[in-house]
């Protein structure tokens, strides 16, 4: 019934149409008035955050430019806007195709997989011939960009034949028959267009993706990303399909709230999904076991314990609260987070120096912030605070020493907040 | 000359709680907003970390969020007759600077005027005839009602998540609230904080003396809230540091915490800080107002156009812009013609500390908050027949202690030497079993024909504009009235046990040296005569219809209260009267 209303819409604006087909000169063009495709498009690029990397801050959007910081140096995002010249306008169909689901380029070569087109592979050609007609949709950018800036000897393209040899595996998304409707398409966002894993799951010594510790927490750009599997205590196990779902809409549930490189995916992504698809992320990675570390709390009578009680007391409790449970929706509650417990204490130990500011959304528009204390704190007290917070109120998480928190200060020393 | 930037629909002078209220209401309207302020952006979880926020000397002694008197400051004399000399150090009050204002730095206690209060001449001539009223006292109306204000009242007191104890339900009296409040149209958002030893002593002993005592309504919250604009607010900790500093908790009522965050992600608003309005432009028929100048901080001049102009700046520097943008007749004392400048008022404070046996007596003065606090409202405003007593005007009075900070809370008994070992025995021996009101006796201060601001003549600031001259002393009536007051008050803190009293009247002359309050009001106030007032009902100037002047500046006289819920209602009011009158047929909105 939808569908017939379009085409009629279509037929009847088919004057302007050939105007404006005689005015592109792209050489595969969708159809600037397939309100259904472009409309699908638009929503997968949400669901695939390509804004996130291929835009500059406060510059056009999708004209590139974009510094992506891995592990092997920076790769400059392109400009993927539909201009002829810089940008992806005379690309056809099929190479835009072959470069989102293969990683490969009009001219052979190979794309490194800052851009995620593992994970894209799982989308169908339509899904995305649909991004392509979008794409086509948005205003041309002239910004010419040099992609590659790797060092030697990732800069040589060619490499990346043996990377996708280990790592890369084509075909889209099978849904499983015994899951529900609902589980498959969570699976199907987390695993492609959402590209969850590209940072919450561990990677080798080669920036592939450790299978066997799915989901399970890396580090990144000087921040770990979490567990998000159903882990009880480093990842979503204490949380409710729900608590998941308001996560990823608002950046905020009454446990915690987003900040650094999640925030900027909930206000570019996230928060623009449907509730639908909110909910079947948060299905799907409740589904997912997690893995019985068997950590142990350190013992409360520790040096380390002690001082970090004091300074707990002292300088966190007025947000957090004694029982470290904050206020919902405002302080998030240290006592129920699993990012504070993960295994990597990178992220925990950065907010403490650095402060962090929590996403602000259209539903949850306060925004509050975290001051810093790495000024006040000198390492071995950032170690002893966390300590106390990593195994407090029925928490557990091995112990951090001062090392680990001079080691997250030099690092992020130089970084942007 | 000035560069000149796009248009805009409205320009916003000044960026504290009556620009941040107009601009949220107007961007609603659809209309394209920007505002100006002087000082910088200031943010709650960068700019007040409890890290350090709760440093004393660096806030409450070297003033560290107030203007700096270098960048602007007036002149002061108590008498017509005395050459004014200028402020180079702020004493008296405290100016404030910077996005949010003194929205900021306050202590957030929320009070409402009585209803009375908004027709004072009337009622007080009525009730004891004109000529029980001091000659050179020039006391006005509003030209507005408590019942019409009231639901600019609810709204910013749901703003704010206030919490309180309401004493008057739709004219239902409510039992431990305050029984002569007027009638409010539903119960505070939040229930009362919590109180702490000796504020909770306070209250039983005004009990114990036939008082109805109550706590104080505060913007320091009792507990979580989210106000609606979907903005959270944490409980409050009770750390004691409100007044002079940046709250970190999201727990004080401010711009920053219940406003901005909101406002921020609307396209259709901006804002421009470290930019100083020098003057509002006129067209040649001086009768519309064309935007305003301004010089950013290279000392360039920017002029920005708007088809409406909101002047919501501190109240001060409303009453300066007036003058020097020559909006308004400067108000002469001699001839008593002229509104700009008229009616400037401030606040009659005093207070008694009391002493106790510190065996018996720990009041764990360090919990506190800025409007903690148990008081009474028998002495206020014509809640008592002042016939006897030969005066008008009164105040609340209450243990409203905020906090035991180090510097300013070593208080000893009458009698102990200044300095040396027993000094400092004394401040240990008393620092826990002292109550130390601050102001304990919170008195209304009436308008008279020589107290007024005015350009003066000697001194200029550094755009070679004259900078404005305050003249003001105290009269015999707020002299009378503070003895009275006080020594009510000390009944009370005898009553809850002290074994000895420091009884700290207010006396002639004006002090500009002593901090009182930062309650100054009036010079562009509101009324129903231009011949009197500068403005009219809902804050519109009667010169140029398309200027409101917010704040307290439009005061005519200055009840028993602290200003800040009033002058945020009146923001609320006026941005109604815009959005539901001006805009939709600009020019003045009532005739005279």
């Amino acid at each position: 019934m939808r569908r017939k209303r379009y085409r009629a819409g279509f037929l009847g604006g088919v004057a302007i149409l050939s105007l404006a087909a005689m005015s592109s000169a792209r050489a595969d063009d969708s159809d600037p008035q397939e309100f259904t495709q472009i409309e699908r498009g638009r929503y997968l690029a949400i669901t695939s955050d390509c804004v996130s990397c291929h835009t500059v801050a406060g510059a056009k959007p999708f004209a590139g430019g974009r510094a992506i910081e891995t592990p092997f140096g920076y790769i400059t995002a392109p400009n993927i806007t539909p201009d002829l010249e810089t940008g992806i306008g005379a690309w056809s169909d099929e190479a835009f195709d072959a470069a989102v689901r293969r990683g490969i380029r009009p001219n052979g070569a190979r794309l490194y997989p800052a851009m995620p087109y593992n994970a894209y592979a799982k989308m169908s050609r339509d899904d995305v011939q649909a991004i392509r007609a979008y794409l086509n949709s948005v205003e041309p950018a002239r910004n010419a960009v040099v992609a590659n800036t790797l060092p030697f000897p990732f800069n040589i393209r060619a490499t990346m034949r043996i990377w996708n040899s280990l790592y890369f595996k084509e075909g889209e998304f099978k849904p499983d028959p015994t899951k529900s409707a609902v589980w498959n398409r969570g699976a199907f966002l987390v695993d492609g267009p959402a590209h969850c894993g590209a940072c919450h799951t561990p990677k080798t010594f080669l920036g592939g993706d450790r299978l066997d510790q799915y989901l399970q927490g890396s580090y990144l750009q000087g921040w770990s990303a979490p567990d998000i599997t159903n882990d009880r205590r480093v990842g979503l196990g204490e949380w409710t399909v729900e608590d998941v779902a308001t996560y990823l809409k608002s950046g905020h549930n009454t446990i915690t709230a987003a900040t650094g490189p999640m925030a900027e995916a909930v206000s570019l992504s996230t928060s623009h999904m449907t509730d639908e698809d909110t909910q079947a992320i948060a299905t799907y990675l409740k589904s997912l076991p997690g893995k019985d570390s068997g950590d142990k709390p350190l013992p409360a009578d520790t040096g380390t314990m002690t001082a970090g009680a004091a300074i707990y007391r002292d300088q966190c409790s007025a947000c957090h609260g004694i029982e470290g449970r904050g206020v919902p929706g405002l302080f998030p509650s240290v006592a129920n987070s699993s990012m504070v417990r993960s295994k990597d204490p990178t992220t925990a130990i950065r907010i403490v120096l650095r402060g962090a500011r929590s996403v602000g959304t259209s539903k949850e528009p306060t925004a509050p912030g975290m001051p810093s204390y790495g000024w006040q704190l000198e390492n071995g007290q950032v170690a002893a605070v966390l300590n106390y917070i990593r195994n407090s109120w029925g928490g557990a998480a091995p112990a951090i020493e001062a090392g680990d928190v001079n080691r997250v200060r030099s690092d992020t020393a130089s970084r942007p907040d | 000359m000035p560069r000149r930037l796009p248009k805009k629909d409205v320009v916003i002078v000044g960026f504290g709680w009556t620009g941040a209220i107009m601009a949220n209401e107007l961007t609603d309207e659809g209309l394209d907003v920007i505002a100006i302020e002087r000082g910088p952006w200031r943010d709650a979880p960068t700019d007040f970390p409890p890290s350090y926020m709760q440093d004393e000397l660096r806030y409450r002694v070297r003033h560290e969020l107030f203007l700096r008197p270098d960048q602007l400051t007036f002149t002061f004399r108590n008498r017509m007759n005395q050459a004014a000399l200028p402020i180079r150090s702020w004493g008296a009050f405290m100016p404030p600077n910077g996005v949010g204002g003194g929205g900021v730095h306050w202590n957030a206690e929320m009070w409402r005027f009585l209803p009375s209060d908004f027709v004072l001449k009337t009622h007080l001539t009525e009730r004891y005839g004109a000529s029980f009223l001091p000659e050179d006292m020039t006391i006005q109306d509003w030209g507005i009602t408590y019942d019409e204000l009231e639901p600019s009242y609810d709204r910013f007191e749901y703003l704010c998540g206030t919490s309180g104890t309401a004493g008057n339900i739709k004219g239902k009296i409510q039992e431990g609230g305050n029984p002569f409040e007027g009638p409010r149209s539903r119960a505070y958002p939040t229930p009362a904080q919590a109180q702490p030893f000796s504020h909770t002593l306070f209250g039983n002993a005004a009990r114990e003396l036939g008082y109805k005592p109550f706590p104080q309504p505060s913007g320091n919250l009792s507990q979580a809230y989210t106000n609606p604009l979907g903005l959270r607010m944490g409980p409050c900790t009770y750390c004691g540091f409100c007044e002079w500093f940046g709250c970190s908790n999201y727990s004080k009522a401010s711009p920053q915490t219940t406003i901005l965050p909101y406002l921020v992600r609307k396209p259709n608003f901006a804002l421009r800080d470290k930019s100083e309005v020098v003057r509002i432009n006129l067209d040649r028929s001086g009768k519309r107002a064309t935007g305003v100048t301004f010089v950013d901080s290279s000392g360039e001049e920017w002029e920005q156009q708007a088809d409406l102009v909101i002047l919501s700046a501190f109240a001060l520097f409303n009453v300066q812009l007036l003058l020097h943008s020559n909006i308004g007749q400067p108000y002469d004392p001699v001839t008593n013609t002229g509104v700009v400048g008229r009616n400037y008022t401030h606040q009659t404070m005093s207070t008694v500390n009391g002493f106790f046996d510190n065996k018996k007596f720990n009041f764990n003065p360090f919990i506190a908050s800025g409007a903690i606090g148990m008081c009474i409202d028998e002495f206020n405003g014509d809640n008592f027949d002042h016939g006897p007593h030969g005066f008008v005007g009164g105040g609340y009075m209450g243990q409203v202690q905020t906090g035991a900070r180090p510097i300013e809370s070593t208080l000893v008994p009458p009698g102990t030497p200044k300095w040396g070992a027993d000094w400092k025995k004394a401040v240990k021996d008393n620092y826990l079993s002292t109550v130390k009101p601050g102001g304990g006796v919170h008195g209304s201060f009436y308008a008279y024909r020589d107290i007024y601001l005015d350009l003066d003549p000697a001194y200029k600031d550094r755009f070679g504009r004259p900078l404005m001259r305050i003249t003001m002393d105290l009269k015999e009536n707020e002299i009378k009235q503070n003895k009275f007051l006080t020594d009510k008050f000390a009944e009370i803190i005898k009553a809850m046990g002290a074994e000895k009293l420091a009884v700290q009247y207010r006396t002639a002359p004006y002090d500009i040296t002593v901090y009182q309050t930062t309650h100054l009001n009036g010079g562009a106030i509101m009324g129903t005569d231009p011949k009197t007032s500068a403005l009219n009902r809902y804050l519109q100037s009667w010169d140029v219809p398309n200027l409101f002047v917010l704040g307290a500046s439009a005061f005519p006289q200055n009840p028993g209260y602290n200003p800040t819920l009033t002058v945020g209602a009146l923001a609320f009011w006026a941005a109604d009267a815009i959005r539901s009158q001006y805009l939709k047929n600009p020019g003045r909105l009532v005739d005279a």
